[in-house]
This record gives structure tokens, sequence and C-alpha cells, in this order.
């Protein structure tokens, strides 16, 4: 019989062996002709930030945090109120298919129904987050024990039963979840910028565009700030004030259009042949397919190519760097003082949304994939390298392992035993937990590949963008639902690995 | 009528049942124990048995079927979530309703002080004791209990498992614990290798029997 290691690892070789072929056919050339000196003028903006370049650094800290923070409430508010209902197979498949839509697509959308508002910001992070919510939020109840509903008489309501012995269970998993995708929250509103909300991001690209890397070096330390923080001024008691002051904080909605809102969903979104047909008979239903065939057929199938492309090449980049960054926080190999320069280093990776690693991987390389590929990698290589790094932390080693047991480097790996405890102790342990990060990341990387068509890579995204342009929301429409399903698929596909190769993020 | 009666039932897995031919019956006022070697089925049985007397019993699970983030004030309160509605219980939560009557049941099993305490925060002894208060808060005519007092030392357990007797008029308890069945019960169920081996009244059975049982 064949060790569980061995089909991971046949797996592991046919991802590389892929990603290796399609490295011949992708385009990753670098453009730019001299790459180095603006990476040292980026160098010294990032350490010489100047806080007074932009008199509206503050008015975008606030708008930013308060578009995530209100994005995230109502995400939870209807993502609880979804899991709730979780098991019947339309809220599954609706959840299923709002949150394999970026936010920045579903930005693009609100932007014709409310322009640039901040409700379009809002309703760019509520509703994929809700899904998403929904999703987690109902596995935790799933998995929670059942045993204290027995206990109590089946004649009282539901609704008492549900908060002692269901909801007082998984508060503080729910909590701390929320939490985390509060964080995420952050990221995206600041990528919102992108699309012209005032958020970080926008003035990160202004200053970014225009060369003022001393005022780059200010907005994104304040991010990191803003990130780092979140756990000193993020108080439960506090929170209801913190939603109120957000809400007052955002100026105001404007006038929504039902008009407008009928408009688009009545009739913008459906291929022309439709619109333009005098009655809805079968001609008309044969030109709107033959239309549907014809954009299936076009542009965006090198869409589809480059996107499956770019993910599966930035999949096995970020596995690489996770395998050799995560060594870098594991008190093991460099020590106590080394682990906690580490944690900052990778937190710092997975903290830069990959919208503004790209950014600046294409300022720095030109127009390829390479920047994106960068860009994916490095994000969520560091993110995964960070929870790789916890894992190893707890690992207990063989007594008899090659480790300094007293004195200053008590802990730390002798003198030219890393290797062999890298590959013969650690790897082997914590594989199968690497394998369940990486796939679980792989719908996630998908859907970022999309978006990054907005910065002018030729992904799905890219093709999106360019009809919203031409104002051919039909076409549009009909490309985000294909990214949608192309998301699904790979996390079906995800889903059915991770069983067959039975992988869990935890320990064995 | 008998209060639960089982005729050659499979109990467990419908395609692997982990109990073949189940026949028995239990009278109202009987105290009952179930023994017999890990694996035998004991819980299963137990299981199935609540769950045609649900509303008549009070249950104790193995594994204590508490809320760890709940105070022991709320996990036993929770026993009686139907006398109430959905307002009281959740006001409940905020500022306690039936403080002094749950903490007479909490002086009783020596955790008067920890009313305030998450139960996650006490040992595994407290826990298993404040599993067995909310079953006599809830105040049942049968107690139903899965090896519940198997954390206690033998004083304690035998205290507290004479006080759940005095309450309760029926008594259905798996139970490992040779000396306890013998002395508390006033019939034993054994099970072994998937079936009943013997039920018998305790006074026809002695130490040795018992051990007999948990011989290979």
């Amino acid at each position: 019989m064949q060790s569980s290691g061995y089909a991971q690892g046949k797996l592991s070789f046919t991802f590389v062996l892929i990603a290796l072929l399609l490295v011949l056919t992708a385009d990753l050339e670098v453009s730019t002709l001299d790459p180095w000196s603006e990476m040292g003028r980026m160098a010294t903006g990032l350490i010489t930030p100047d806080f007074f370049a932009t008199e509206y650094l503050f008015e975008a800290l606030f708008f930013t945090l308060s578009i995530a923070l209100l994005g995230i409430s109502f995400g939870a508010f209807f993502g609880f109120f979804l899991a709730l209902v979780f098991n019947y197979l339309l809220v599954r498949i609706v959840c299923a298919f709002f949150r394999s839509i970026h936010e920045l697509f579903w930005a693009l959308i609100f932007l014709q129904l409310f322009g640039l508002t901040p409700l379009t910001a809002l309703c760019a992070i509520s509703i994929p987050y809700a899904c998403t919510l929904a999703k987690v939020y109902a596995e935790i109840f799933e998995q929670a024990d059942n045993t204290p509903a027995l206990t109590v008489s089946r004649k009282a309501d539901v609704l008492s039963v549900f908060i002692y012995t269901k909801l007082a269970l998984v508060k503080d998993q729910l909590i701390s979840y929320t939490r985390y995708r509060f964080e995420c929250a952050l990221r995206s509103s600041t990528i919102l910028g992108f699309i012209g909300m005032p958020t970080l991001g926008f003035h990160l690209e202004s200053a970014f565009s225009q060369g003022n890397y001393s005022e780059v070096g200010a907005l994104l330390l304040s991010f990191y700030l803003l990130i780092t923080s979140i756990n000193l001024w993020l108080k439960a008691k506090l929170l209801p004030v913190y939603i109120v002051a957000a809400w007052f904080y955002l100026p105001e909605f404007g006038n929504v259009s039902w008009e407008n809102f009928a408009r688009f969903f009545g009739s913008d979104i459906w291929p022309s042949p439709l619109r333009r047909a005098t009655e809805f008979d079968l001609q008309a239903i044969s030109e709107a397919i033959h239309w549907y065939w014809s954009l299936l057929t076009g542009e965006i199938v090198e869409g589809v190519v480059n996107t499956l492309v770019l993910t599966q090449l930035a999949l096995v980049t970020t596995g690489g760097i996770a395998l050799v960054a995560f060594p870098l926080a594991v008190r093991l190999f460099v020590g106590f003082s080394g682990r906690l320069a580490g944690q900052g280093v990778l937190v710092v990776l997975r903290s830069t949304p990959e919208m503004i690693l790209a950014f600046i991987f294409l300022l720095l390389l030109g127009p390829s994939m390479l920047p994106a590929v960068l860009a994916l990698a490095i994000h969520n290589g560091g993110l995964i390298a960070f929870l790789l790094a916890e894992l190893a932390n707890n690992l207990t080693l063989r007594v008899d392992a090659p480790i300094q047991r007293h004195g200053f480097y008590k802990g730390k790996v002798f003198n030219g035993q890393a290797v062999s405890l890298y590959l013969y102790e650690v790897l082997p342990r914590i594989y199968s937990s690497f394998l369940a990060f990486l796939f679980y990341r792989w719908e996630v990387i998908m859907r970022e590949t999309a978006i990054l068509g907005i910065l002018g890579v030729t992904t799905l995204g890219f093709y999106i963008d360019s009809a919203f342009e031409d104002m051919r929301y039909d076409r549009a429409m009909f490309y985000i639902v294909i990214t949608a399903l192309l998301c699904i698929g790979v996390d079906l596909m995800s889903r059915f690995l991770r069983k067959k190769l039975n992988v869990k993020p935890s320990l064995g | 009528m008998a209060l639960l009666e089982l005729s050659d039932a499979a109990l467990g897995y419908e395609n692997s049942p982990v109990l073949n031919n189940v026949s028995l019956t239990i009278e109202a006022g009987e105290k009952v124990a179930l023994i017999g070697p890990s694996g035998a089925g004991k819980s299963t049985l137990l299981n199935r048995l609540h769950s045609l007397i649900r509303e008549q019993a009070a249950l104790c699970p193995q594994s204590h079927g508490l809320v760890g983030p709940l105070s022991l004030y709320n996990n036993i309160y929770m026993a009686r979530l139907e006398q109430f509605n959905t307002f009281s219980n959740i006001w409940n939560l905020i500022k306690p309703q039936r403080w002094d009557e749950i903490a007479a049941i909490a002086s009783k099993l020596g955790l008067r002080d920890k009313m305030k305490i998450s139960v996650d925060k006490l040992s595994g002894g407290q826990r298993q004791r404040v599993a067995i208060g909310r079953a006599l808060y809830r105040n049942k005519p049968v107690f139903m209990g899965d090896e519940p007092v198997s954390s206690l030392d033998p004083l304690q357990a035998k205290q507290l498992l004479s006080h759940i007797s005095d309450s309760h008029h029926t008594l259905i308890v798996a139970i490992h614990d040779r000396h306890l069945a013998l002395n508390c019960f006033d019939r034993i169920i054994a099970l072994k290798g998937g079936k009943i081996e013997f039920d018998k009244p305790t006074s026809q059975l002695d130490i040795i029997a018992l051990n007999a049982l948990y011989q290979p």
C-alpha cells in the first residue's frame, strides 16, 4: 500500500508540471527598461513617507474604515439570517453564485445603478460578504455539538432553544471569523478606490501614477497601521458607536433612481437582439441564443484561457512562496526574535491587497502576466506561510531531534541540520495542511485573477471592464456570469481533491 | 401500561446495528442500571429509550451536553426553557430570573460559589455535577444518565446517585461502577456482544456475576 504522502506528492508534482508547461506559453515578459531604478525610488519613498503630501489622508482613511465597517455589519446581519435557512438548496445556490462574483465586479454593477456614491461601495461589499458569511456561519452551526439541545424539552420555543444551546455555544467562533473578515473588508474597501471610490486605494493609485512615492509610503503605512491596530480599538462595547459614527460620516447616498434600477435589470443586461425585438417570440429567442454563442466563441475565449493559465501559475507560485517563507516565522529555524521579525514580514505580505501589489509590479515590470502572478503569489503565499508557521510552532518533535536544548539559542536547530529537519520533521507533518490551505485559496486566487484584468492583464476582468466602459451591459453581465461559473467549478474541483486526498487544514 | 417497551428491536446504525433482538420492558418506578464493557451498546440503548419518552425524562448525556461559554446558572436554567416565553428566556440571559431556586440546586452539588462561572472554566468533575444539576432542575419523573457520576470520587458519586434516586420515580442509568450498580439500583440489564446478556433483579446478582461480564 502506498502512503498518503505518495498521493499528495503525485498531485503536487502534476500541478507543478502543468505550471511549467504553461510558463512556456504564457506572456511573462519584462517590458520596462529599467525596473531596478524605479524600484529604488519606490523603496526610498516607503522609508521617507510624507504624511502631509495629501490633505485627504484622514478623509480617505475614515472613508475606507466606514465602508468596511458598515459593509461587514450588513454582511454579518444578512449572513446570519441566511445561515439559518442555509439548508434550502435555493439559498445555497444563490449564495454560491453571489459570492463567486468579486466585490469589484459588484461595484461595477452598482456603479451603473447608484453612481459613484457610498451606497455602491456598501452594496459591493455587503452582498458577497453576506453570502460568504452565510456559508461559514452555517458550517459553524452544523458542526456545533448537538447534545445540549437533546437535554431540553421539545415544547420549548425554537428561538430560545437556538439561543441557549446553539448560539451561546458558537458565539466566539462567529465573532472571531467575522473579525477576520473585517480585515478582509478593509482590503476590499481600499481597492474600491481603483474604480473611483474615494478610499485609500484611490489616492494610492493616483500617487503611484504620479510617481509620488513618499505619498504612497504614507498611505501604505497608514493602511498597515489601521490593520495591525484593529485589536486595539475594535471593542465589542464600542462597536455600536463606531457603526453609528460610520453611518453619519459617509456623505449622503443621493437620490436612488428606481428608473435606473428598472432600466438596468429590466432591459440593459439582456442581450441586444431581445431588447430590439418587437415581440418576444421564437425568432427573438433564437437570435438571442446566437448572440450568446457568438460571445462565447469570441474574445472571451482568450479571457478564459488567460484566467485559467494565470490561476494555475499563481497557485503553484503561491505554494512555492509559502513553503520557502514559512520557516522565517518558525522558532525552530530562526529562534525567538527571528520568529517575531518573520511574522511581521508575513503579516505585511498578507495584508497588502493583491490589487495594490499588482499595480506596483505593473509599474515596475510593464504589462504582462508576470506582475499578476507575482502579486497573487506574494499575497496568498504570505497568508498561507503565516498559517503554516503557526502550525509548525505548535509541533511536538521527537525527543532526539537535533535541537539545541540549552543556552541562548535554546529551541533552535543545530548548525547544518536545518535542511534535514525541514525535510524530515517539519514538512511531512504539515504538508497535508499546506495542500488544504492551498486548495482553499484556489477559488479565491481565480476570483482575484479575473479581477486583475481591470489593471490591463487580459484576464476575464479586462473584458468585463471594457464591456462596462462601452456601456455594453448585456455583454458585461454575461461575462460576469461566466467568471462566476468558472469560480464555482474550481471550488467544486478543490472540494473533490481535498476529499480525495483527505487533507484538512488542522494537524492530523 | 409499561413505561418503556422494546420488542425484538435492532438499535444503532441502519446497516450495521450495534444491538440486535433487544426485547425489554421497563415499568414506572423501577431503578435500572445498564452495564457492560465499553462499546457494548449502553449509550445506544439509552439514547433510543430517551427518544421514546423524551418529554417525561431528564437526560444527563455522557458528553455532559453543556454549553461551555454560558454560566453554570444558565446551563441549569436551560432545563426549563419550555416553561417561559422567548422574551423571558432572553431577558434571563441579561438578568437572572430564577437565581434562588437554582442556587439551592447548586448548593446540593457543592457548586454554590460557581454560579456565575462559565462552565468551560470548570473541571471535569464540576462539569459533570452541572449536568446532573440541569437534569435535577428539569424535575421529571424519569432520570436517564449515561455515566452520570464517572468523574466523581466514590463517596460523592454514591451520595449524588442516592440524591438523584430520591428525586426521581424512575432511574435508567448506564454505569461502569459495579458496586454502585449493585447498591443503588434494583434491576441490572447487562449488555455484551451486541445483545442483552442478562436482565435480572439486583437481589439475584453479586459482584462475581458482574465481574464475569467483563472477562473476554
